[in-house]
């Protein structure tokens, strides 16, 4: 009984900091520290159900409690024994019927907000994407604006009062993956041979960080991604920067070249140039982007270098393979590559 | 005679050594539902303690992060060896053992109705937990190096097919899940029908120990979500091998069609789990509170209702599928409806304690600490049926959390409470109350640190089935409780296997009834001879035996 007690003051030492970490804008993906929509929403749904839940908690705990401490066998018991209630038609009615209406309250409110949220419909200046899950990495389209990347979501801020959220359509390659940002909104499947919709409506702009969330093989783990939210003007700049074709640096030209005449281009596209691979992710702005394999690494000219030599060595099961070049040829083709920004 | 016999044995030694050899025969050869449900039992422990092996692996690589304890490969396979394990070698075997056990004794009955059926049944299970296992050799076909299946226990197509998941290991699981479940399913129809037939005289359905009603819902609950099961198994073989493509999504198969298919069986299996260990705490609290079951008709009525309402829960592991709004308000209805009748049982429960004379004897603390950490388990399961919330909890460590409370913290609780109330009937003596409580506090307070803190991860966005997370997101020090917890729990079940091994050789001797209990099976000697009973006592009430000591103040009228 002792360890019971030690328990909830446990569970409610341990709630502040949990409610901290949500709290604190860092990169913790906190399901309580929502940035859009229908994040909110959920949260909201959510402290209503705690409050009941928790309520519930503690009144069964109490009496389980109270029960167990009032009705311990005491030093002076006599052997005979108490005496043999069968059982009360009422008060299993009551303790029948009282559960049955909260479970009415609260499906009632979960409909309402099941509805909310997936029928929430498209306004007119929304942001399409069309996110295509791959083992283990995200190709990004905006096949509005004619932009393809990778692993970086990239989004305006929505204004409460002209909202432009950001319709997402989710596809797979491969097998089953799962879209998860989880200050944006809740997670959405990623199925082969089946089309879903997820909608965010970020309000705050920032960098927030999510992952594959249904196992997807050797690598579900390095499967990142990266949301940046822009003020309006600033994502503006972006797709600009995004819809050019590759820049054509008069100095990487052999990189170039030896790119071209490599196996890289049947995996990978680099626009404006005969690269038009579809497999890999497209490379046109490829410095644009924070991270390699999909979080596998820090994007420096290293690591770029490195994850050329040898994927798996960042990322273990990578179905990008090995180039077995010379050092030579990896340092030009890498002098190529970090001038795709 | 010496003279002959220098060079070899003596003839007590080899006496000794075929008695060995002829007791082991007998335990191979046995048709008898005790010594089967005493095997179904050990093998399920023997399997909880590999599993529990994998979970060790598995928490010390994510103690921090960054990790390079065991590689991707292995930890994919661990995550998957560890729950087949859990679900079809452990779960599904010892709560079957018990019920192979306890079901004749409790219904004067002298064995179960097919008693080679049951010893089938049970071969069957081993065989197919070996099965599983020799894919650590095999996985790769003989030639090449072994390998364990990773695809996760519940193994979502299109991972499963040969274009992803190549050579056999995929295979071995896919079989032993087959297999298993062809000996569950024998299993059941026995329990159904001896159940339904074999009652001693007097023991009418109205007057069943709830254990036996518990065993006779899931029984019939398996008969109808195993075979779904074996045909989704069936199937997937098909597209592995014969082109079939029922699940193959390249050729236009559907993905989903598997999830609905492994759920069906896959939800109300939580059930077929949990139910007898509700089944092992309607038979002790009552015991140890030394009251009738408050409620009687109630209890069974719930029970059923579970098993009924379970069948019809399943796609609320789906709510991320994007099954479209009516079909996730229909499975967020049907999943939180399960609440009703599983919080009739905990009331029922506590006003059975309530008013009681409470002795808190071994068995008695797991079911108390099974109280509160199903009432956990059970909200937070609540929580989970809250469609939009589920969209953030589901697939998270929150859920680890949630439903290793329903299968740690509540079944194996109960299962622990069960062994230490029926060992002495099994074994005819008792286990030791002082390692008891060693065993029952390390194990609620490990327990705890793991799986309580489990919850914190979830919420902050860490997702399960990963290997390796990022250092800057906040989760090191849960994950770092989570994982110091294991080791006190690892002693807990040494503990209580120091104390099945020290009792078996010393501990005290039980007598017919050492509890002062009320079901028949308290009737007979322990252990309980070949033919259970002399002569199979008439039941007069629920409480047979209540009625023989108080002869003054029988049941019957009251029921």
């Amino acid at each position: 009984m002792l360890c019971r007690a030690a328990l909830t003051c446990g569970v409610i030492v341990a709630l502040p900091a949990l409610v901290a970490a949500a709290d604190g804008q860092g990169p913790t993906p906190s399901i309580f520290a929502p940035v859009s929509t229908p994040a909110f929403a959920i949260r909201e749904i959510a402290f209503f159900v705690l409050g009941i839940t928790g309520a519930i908690f503690i009144v069964v705990a109490g009496v389980t409690l109270y029960t167990m401490v009032r009705y311990r066998r005491r030093a002076d018991d006599s052997g005979s024994e108490p005496p043999q209630v069968y059982g009360s038609m009422r008060i299993e009615l009551a303790w029948t019927v009282v559960p049955f209406l909260i479970v009415v309250v609260l499906f009632l409110v979960t409909a309402r907000y099941i509805w909310g949220i997936e029928r929430y419909p498209q306004p007119p200046g929304a942001v399409e994407v069309t996110i295509v899950g791959n083992q283990w990495w995200w190709e990004i389209r905006y096949p509005k604006l004619g932009i393809v990347t990778a692993n970086e979501l990239h989004v305006p801020v929505s204004d409460p009062a002209r909202p432009t959220p950001t319709f997402i359509t989710l596809e797979s390659a491969d097998v089953i993956h799962s879209f998860w940002v989880p200050q944006l909104a809740g997670k959405m499947d990623v199925i082969p041979n089946k089309t879903n919709r997820v909608w965010v409506d970020p309000t705050t702009p920032g960098t927030y960080v999510g992952q594959c969330a249904e196992y997807c093989g050797l690598q579900h783990a390095l499967m990142l991604l990266i949301v940046v939210v822009h003020p309006r003007e600033e994502f503006d700049r972006w797709v600009a920067a995004q819809q050019a074709v590759a820049r054509d640096d008069p100095a990487a030209s052999r990189g170039r070249e030896l790119f071209a005449s490599l196996a890289c281009i049947s995996c990978h596209t680099v626009r404006g140039t005969t690269a038009n691979g579809v497999f890999g992710p497209d490379l046109t702005h490829l410095m644009s982007r924070w991270t390699i394999g999909a979080g596998a690494a820090r994007n420096t000219p290293e690591n770029l270098r490195a994850w050329v030599d040898d994927p798996s060595a960042l990322k273990s099961g990578a179905l990008m393979p090995a180039m077995k070049l010379s050092r030579r040829d990896l340092d030009t083709l890498t002098a190529y590559l970090v001038t795709l920004r | 005679m010496s003279v002959l016999t220098p060079t070899m044995t003596s003839p007590e030694a080899a006496g000794a050594r075929r008695a060995l050899l002829e007791r082991l025969h007998d335990w191979v050869v046995t048709v008898d539902h005790k010594r089967l449900g005493i095997m179904y039992v050990v093998a399920g422990f023997g399997f909880l303690v590999i599993a529990g092996a994998e979970a060790t692996m598995m928490r010390v690589q994510l103690a921090w992060p960054g990790l390079h304890v065991v590689s991707p490969e292995t930890f994919n396979r661990l995550f998957t060896m560890h729950g087949t394990t859990m679900v079809f070698l452990f779960g599904i075997p010892v709560v079957f053992g018990f019920g192979n056990y306890l079901v004749p004794l409790m219904i004067g009955a002298r064995d179960l109705a097919f008693p080679r059926l049951n010893a089938f049944g049970f071969w069957a299970f081993l065989f197919g937990g070996l099965l599983l296992h020799f894919s650590v050799i095999g996985g790769d076909g003989l030639y090449g190096a072994g390998s364990a299946p990773a695809v996760g226990w519940f193994a979502y197509a299109p991972l499963t097919g040969r274009a992803f998941t190549p050579g056999n290991a995929t295979d071995y699981w896919n079989l032993s899940i087959l297999v298993t479940g062809i000996g569950t399913i024998a299993t059941a129809v026995n329990l159904v029908t001896t159940t339904l037939t074999m009652r001693g005289p007097g023991m009418t359905l109205g007057r069943l120990p709830i254990f036996v009603w518990v065993m006779l819902t899931v029984s019939a609950m398996t008969l109808v979500i195993l075979p779904p099961l074996s045909a989704a198994q069936i199937m997937l073989l098909l597209d592995r091998y014969l082109g079939a493509h029922f699940f193959d999504t390249q050729a236009g198969g559907s993905a989903v069609m598997w999830q609905h298919f492994f759920w069906f069986f896959g939800h109300p299996e939580v059930y077929v789990l949990m139910l007898p260990g509700f089944g092992f705490v309607s038979e002790i609290i009552p015991v140890f509170s030394r009251k009738v079951i408050f409620g009687y008709a109630t209890i069974v009525a719930a029970t059923v209702s579970i098993g009924a309402v379970s069948l019809s829960v399943w796609a609320h592991h789906m709510f991320a599928v994007g099954m479209g709004a009516p079909l996730n308000s229909f499975f967020a209805l049907s999943t939180m409806l399960i609440a009703v009748p599983t919080g009739i049982k905990i009331f029922n429960w506590l006003a059975t304690m309530y008013g009681g004379s409470l002795r808190f004897e071994t068995p008695m603390l797991f079911c108390c600490a099974f109280l509160f950490q199903f009432l956990c388990a059970g909200l937070t399961g609540v929580m989970l049926g809250v469609a939009p919330f589920n969209w953030q909890l589901t697939d998270t460590y929150f859920v680890v959390a949630h439903f290793h409370f329903v299968l740690v913290g509540s079944l194996l609780f109960t299962i622990f409470a069960a062994i230490y109330y029926w060992f002495p009937k099994v074994t005819g003596r008792m286990l030791s109350e002082r390692l008891g409580r060693w065993h029952f506090w390390l194990l609620v307070i490990g327990f705890n640190m793991t799986f309580i803190t489990m919850h914190g991860q979830g919420v902050l966005g860490m997702p399960r089935r990963i290997y390796t997370y990022q250092a800057d997101r906040g989760w090191e020090i849960w994950n770092l409780v989570t994982t110091l917890g294991v080791p006190l729990q690892i002693v807990a079940v040494l503990l209580f296997v120091v104390n099945v091994i020290v009792s078996l050789r010393s501990g005290q001797r039980a007598g017919d009834d050492p509890w002062d209990a009320w079901t028949l099976e308290w009737a007979t000697t322990s252990p309980p001879p070949p033919y259970n009973f002399e002569t199979v006592p008439v039941t007069t009430s629920r409480r047979p035996l209540w009625d023989l000591k108080h002869p003054d103040d029988p049941d019957g009228p009251h029921e």
